[in-house]
């Protein structure tokens, strides 16, 4: 950070001290030098997000449409080969089962997800003492670095008697049961470890959005003789309708670019049954070298991530608050 | 972000507290919750940290207890060593100090001329960045990896680097977003008294922006170093050099063929930073201001 303090003195020329005559001629000519200035000024600021985003957002986004057209292989020079990449992608019959895949666990993940958080943000809003206590539990686990979250819940999952689950299930006569090691269970037990460490912060924003709910709106409720459950299905889920569909459209997002808990749980396995978009794409690229065709499949999710970010704008638009 | 003073009633209005049966079904609900937050907020920790002490024949036979018999502390010290936590926690320290001052820059400087200098190309500049907001990283996770490896125009490759995952980390629209709101919020009159003065833009950003901007400044930092602590995939595909990955990429590797207990010792080391500054910003973080981050 070595520049010379840039003087801009363009408010100074227009000051008191101008001579009368000519003082708006002098004024603009100033306002005109001082507009140059704040942009030389602007650009040296600017430089360092210029320099950083171009390097590491723009180019790489522009990069990945280009890329998906051409073989890359770091061997030999890239060159065109037009819509082979994409053609040799859904010659893959993986794809189809790491897109099933990949969509069974962004539902189960909503099914549980969205109601988990949104009660206990609304159970946790009426309490009159442990507020703090309740927040702090609630996000606890979001603190926790994914990679440890999910190697610990690997550890839960250990199959056999002895593991932590099953021997819980024990006690009441249940299990064991083989929960990473079969095609049925391995997925609904990522989405409990991805909900684990996410539901956290989902808590704390209903958590706001809820302290934003004007109380008249529950006073008048009240005084209509609305009940308290009738007071959370018409004042508060409607005041909160902003919100909940924000966050649910985030949670889509994110769950649809699920990695580390298939990577570093299952590797995809068994059976294929947790291979998911990513995981497919970091295999292509990092295993198999091939970066035209992972580059293919990740312009195909940026484009179902559009897809679906519009048609779900567009859907609840009417719905929305504001 | 609103934390007024505390509402004199929520859903339930003191009328309702009073009323017996909604009381008893309202503190039943609440036994439920408090008793769902310790079973999945504390207890997973509590586990982990009696495991980390725990010798692997005890976390066989009593899975479910949580406290070590006998206490093997020093499995903390054997997984230090023994599993090189040491270096893999010092790269990850190396790794999220320069990100974090490399986001502060960006977001800084970038904040301040879009918000304070404001030249005529700002806003076209500021759309741009936000744009990014649109793209996943994971989208453009190749072409990063692949402009990483050869920088274009400079024609060197900065993988198996710190700077691989330093620069990167700076290309974050929405620490500039942050920045640049709060920034405009400060009068601007206070900006033009300073260049009355003769004060530069240098001047000004310095002496009188950054100091005003603590709060902000404290809020890009705990989800600059919150991000880059947890970080997975990119310095997993970046960093393929053992000795230059963090503890999240080396602990899987190790995981494969470690003692369990061994292993959990190193979860808990990786764990703890993170907790630290969790309880240090707690107020902050659960009652709403730093975790606009929104990430999933």
């Amino acid at each position: 950070m070595t520049m010379a303090p840039e003087r801009v003195l363009g408010v100074a020329a227009s000051g008191p001290g101008d001579a009368r005559g000519h003082r708006s001629d002098r004024r603009s000519a100033g306002r005109r030098a001082g507009r140059r200035r704040a942009a030389a000024a602007g650009l040296v600021f600017l430089l360092p997000a210029l320099v950083i985003f171009g390097y590491f957002a723009w180019w790489p986004i522009a990069q990945s449409v280009v890329l998906s057209f051409q073989q890359t292989n770091l061997v030999s020079a890239p060159h065109w080969v037009g819509l082979r990449n994409f053609a040799q992608l859904f010659a893959d019959p993986l794809l189809a089962t790491a897109a099933l895949n990949t969509l069974w666990f962004t539902g189960l993940s909503l099914l549980v997800g969205l109601p988990v958080p949104l009660v206990c943000a609304v159970l946790v809003s009426e309490l009159r003492r442990g507020g703090a206590l309740a927040r702090t539990l609630a996000y606890l686990p979001v603190v926790i670095p994914p990679v440890v979250a999910v190697l610990l819940w690997k550890a839960f999952y250990a199959p056999g008697e002895s593991g932590v689950i099953n021997s819980l299930l024990g006690l009441f006569a249940l299990g064991p049961y083989p929960w990473l090691q079969s095609p049925v269970l391995a997925m609904p037990s990522l989405v409990v470890v991805a909900t684990w460490s996410g539901a956290g912060t989902a808590v704390l924003i209903y958590l706001a959005a809820l302290a934003g709910v004007s109380r008249e709106l529950y006073e008048a409720a009240e005084l209509d003789g609305a009940s308290v459950r009738r007071r959370v299905w018409h004042v508060t889920l409607p005041q909160m309708r902003g919100v909940i569909l924000i966050l649910l459209l985030l949670q889509i997002i994110g769950a649809l670019q699920v990695f580390t808990e298939p990577y570093v749980m299952t590797d995809g396995g068994p059976a294929n049954a947790t291979v998911t978009v990513l995981l497919m794409i970091y295999r292509y690229a990092f295993l198999f070298g091939n970066y035209g065709v992972a580059t293919a499949l990740s312009v195909l999710l940026a484009l179902v991530l559009v897809v679906v970010s519009a048609v779900y704008l567009r859907l609840t638009r009417s719905w929305s608050t504001s | 972000m609103t934390s007024g003073p505390a509402p004199v009633r929520g859903i339930l209005s003191s009328a309702d507290w009073r009323h017996s049966a909604t009381r008893r079904t309202w503190r039943l609900l609440h036994a439920v919750l408090f008793a769902g937050l310790v079973a999945f907020g504390a207890l997973p920790l509590v586990w982990m940290w009696r495991a980390s002490i725990s010798s692997t024949a005890d976390l066989v036979q009593r899975p479910l207890a949580l406290w070590p018999d006998p206490a093997r502390w020093s499995n903390l010290y054997d997984a230090w060593s023994l599993l090189g936590i040491d270096r893999y926690l010092q790269n990850t320290v190396v790794l999220v100090a320069g990100s974090w001052l490399v986001q502060l820059i960006v977001a800084t400087t970038a904040g301040f001329a879009l918000a304070v200098i404001r030249p005529w190309f700002g806003r076209f500049v500021y759309g741009a960045l936000l744009a990014t907001l649109f793209v996943p990283g994971t989208v453009t996770l190749i072409a990063l990896y692949l402009t990483v490896l050869d920088l274009p125009g400079l024609g060197i490759s900065i993988a198996d680097t710190p700077w691989a995952i330093w620069l990167p980390a700076g290309a974050h629209a929405f620490n500039v977003l942050l920045a640049k709101q709060f920034f405009d919020a400060i009068p601007r009159e206070l900006f033009e008294a300073a260049q009355v003065d003769g004060a530069g833009w240098l001047v000004v950003f310095r002496r009188l922006v950054l100091p005003m901007s603590r709060p902000i400044l404290a809020v890009i930092s705990l989800l600059a170093i919150m991000t880059a602590w947890k970080d997975f995939l990119w310095p997993l595909v970046v960093l393929s050099d053992p000795a230059q990955q963090p503890l999240a990429v080396a602990l899987p590797r190790l995981a494969q063929n470690t003692d369990p207990a061994y292993l959990v010792a190193g979860l808990v080391i990786a764990s703890v930073p993170p907790l630290v500054i969790f309880l240090i910003f707690q107020r902050q973080i659960v009652s709403g201001v730093g975790w606009s981050g929104l990430k999933g």
